[in-house]
């Protein structure tokens, strides 16, 4: 037995054959319609459209939403949800499934407690790749504490008038639709509502902003000024935003926690390639002990955190998920990325500081993983405030 | 009208073959296996012929091993209505597989059989034309467009010297070349209805064909190595460096 990519899969419990024809599936997709073209996006910093168009007649951004809105959830179950996270990977460039799949957190807050109308003019061309949709939450002032957000929504008759800033907002420079939480009411979670923006409204700015990694994902700053939007809008009750934006929170960490175990599969490939084929001191990288237990102990991290990534999946799905083990999984799996591909650059030596290589762009993309969606630091108090101290 | 789609599982294309350290094939243990691309894109003409009303059924064939199952069931999950399995374990060279396809013509009667060119692994781009010879049907190869009229196809050959149409009379014998389509990318819903079609399994034997080899591999080597480049200061370094070589 010698290592390889899809390994893991053929010995668990959770995934059959149905999963690794839709892993392969994904991988053609990945292999003809983005790897040639992924390094250039990422100087170009951004997806194109078509892209979005094809993953969804690929049957990719559509999975798992409802049929009537052009999604397909026949015979859907979360493991995948979990392969095509894996496949989208393994590209190497964890900008390719943020953006391509913006509307994984844009949309189902509206699916969840929007409108019927809502849903039939949003969805449907979301699912077909035509518009872009994006989550507005994070703002200047702060991100993960989400109750004490600033952007402020004043009803005047019919309208809203939102007024304020978001940042950090993925897809934020191509969106033509932001689910945007704002502050319809008083101090706190329960004066949020969320709102959906129409990115061409009068009013609407956005800057796009320079990261570490990501690069073929856009990132904005978005500015309201006095933007006004009909109160039909309104996604859900007012006021009621806050369990919108928190019932997704479950499947976004466990999505970012799959996406750490698929990146770290590929510094271990990488590296493992590498190893057998560099010759240093008359024998290969792999025959030198030091750089075996190195590749042995990266692929045990791997396998440890994806034991409880599936376990947590197979939770979730059964309607047992805690939000302390996402929380928990999140970190796991996001130091478990920064150590594996610490340990990858240093079997390539020098090969994994040029540009180029996936595993310096893996390396660069850990911190996003380990910050976004809920820092370590706040995902480890969320979880020992629920495990151990009580609400306060 | 019925279209049978014959498709082998190969090692895919994205795989960098090793050649096993005795000399007498390629390693293919532990390695990535796939469906021929060319057959894909055999498949992708089919259900887009069906798609057009040009045919109401679509049969995938496939002769190899076991494993052959799950590249058939792609084939189904693309659009396929049923499939064929003929299982062997041996090695089948064109000849074998054109023999066994004869047969299964036979047996299903169906209007036009789309083939792959060739297959990535042996690349011997015989059995299409094997199987035309043998039938007595006409043949269109490297098809880069076709279009099925009445009682009639037209096949779009891309040849060296550009593109030549010739127009078969039905039943005929299709093989694609790279550009007759992209191949779809099939959906967890299709994977899903694949498992429930139908899917028969055959021996060689059920078709009376004998497969027992008819060439001898003697040997099997990795290609030569690329040298690599030099970079040369300027350009009357180059030419006479040209000369040199005996090509300027």
């Amino acid at each position: 037995m010698t290592y390889d990519f899809d390994a893991w899969r053929a010995r668990s419990p959770y995934y059959d054959e149905s999963h690794d024809a839709l892993a392969e599936s994904v991988r053609r997709f990945v292999e003809r319609e983005v790897e040639p073209h992924i390094d250039q996006w990422e100087a170009d910093r951004q997806l194109p459209r078509e892209l979005h168009k094809k993953a969804s007649e690929a049957g990719i951004l559509g999975l798992n939403y409802p049929e009537e809105f052009g999604g397909h959830s026949e015979g859907f179950d979360i493991f995948h949800g979990m392969v095509v996270t894996n496949e989208l990977a393994r590209v190497g460039a964890g900008g390719l499934g943020a953006s391509l799949m913006t509307h994984g957190i844009g949309l189902p807050p509206i699916l969840a407690i929007g409108s019927d109308e809502m849903k039939k003019q949003i969805a449907p061309p979301v699912l077909a790749g035509d518009k872009i949709i994006a989550l507005g939450i994070t703002e200047p002032s702060g991100g993960s504490d989400v109750a004490n957000l600033q952007t402020r929504a004043v009803r005047d008759r019919d309208d809203y008038i939102v007024n304020g800033q978001k940042m950090f907002i993925t897809s934020g420079v191509r969106c033509d639709y932001m689910t945007t939480a704002v502050r319809t009411g008083g101090d706190g979670a329960g004066g949020i509502s969320l709102l959906l923006i129409e990115m061409d409204r009068p009013g609407v700015s956005r800057t796009a902003l320079e990261k570490m990694g990501w690069h073929c994902s856009d990132t904005a700053a978005i500015y309201f000024d006095d933007v006004r939007v009909p109160a039909e809008n309104l996604i859900g009750q007012e006021n009621g935003g806050f369990i919108g934006i928190m019932r997704n929170f479950n499947r976004e960490r466990l999505g970012l926690a799959m996406g750490c175990c698929a990146f770290a599969r590929v510094c271990l490939e990488e590296a493992a390639d590498w190893a057998r084929e560099r010759k240093t001191f008359g024998k290969p990288l792999a025959g030198h002990q030091v750089i075996r237990v190195k590749l042995a102990d990266m692929a045990r991290r791997i396998g440890a955190t994806q034991a409880w990534v599936d376990q947590c999946a197979w939770a979730e799905q059964e309607g047992k998920g805690q939000p302390a083990d996402f929380a928990m999984l999140k970190v796991q799996a996001t130091e478990m990325l920064e150590r594996v591909a610490r340990d990858a650059a240093q079997v390539l030596g020098g090969a994994s500081y040029l540009q180029g290589s996936k595993v310096e762009r893996i390396y660069r993309e850990v911190r996003v993983n380990a910050i976004g969606g809920g820092s370590e630091e706040i995902m480890l108090d969320l979880a020992g405030r629920q495990l151990f101290g009580g609400n306060r | 009208m019925k279209i049978l789609v014959p498709v082998k599982r190969v090692i895919d294309y994205n795989v960098k073959p090793r050649v096993k350290a005795d000399g007498s094939g390629v390693d293919l243990a532990n390695v990535k296996m796939s469906m021929n691309p060319f057959d894909e894109i055999s498949v992708e003409e089919a259900i887009r012929l069906k798609e057009a009303g040009k045919a109401e059924e679509i049969v995938a064939v496939s002769v190899g091993p076991a494993k052959a199952q799950e590249t058939l069931r792609t084939a189904l999950a693309m659009g396929a209505d049923r499939a064929i399995l003929v299982q062997t374990d041996d090695e089948v060279e064109p000849l074998a597989v054109a023999k066994i396809l004869k047969a299964i013509v036979e047996a299903e009667d169906p209007g036009l059989v789309i083939l792959g060119k060739q297959a990535i692994d042996d690349d011997s781009n015989q059995t299409g034309q094997m199987l035309a010879a043998l039938l007595g049907w006409g043949q269109g190869t490297f098809a880069n467009t076709v279009e099925v009229g009445d009682g009639t196809i037209d096949v779009k050959r891309e040849i060296d010297g550009g593109l030549q149409t010739v127009q078969l009379k039905l039943p005929a014998i299709v093989t694609t070349d790279l550009r007759l389509n992209e191949p779809r990318y099939a959906s967890l819903p299709n994977i899903m209805k694949a498992k429930s079609k139908p899917l028969d399994q055959k021996t060689p034997a059920d078709y009376g064909v004998d497969t027992a080899p008819r060439l001898t591999t003697s040997k099997v080597t990795e290609p030569p190595k690329r040298e690599a480049g030099e970079i040369l200061e300027d350009v009357d370094t180059l030419v006479a460096k040209l000369k040199e070589m005996g090509v300027a």
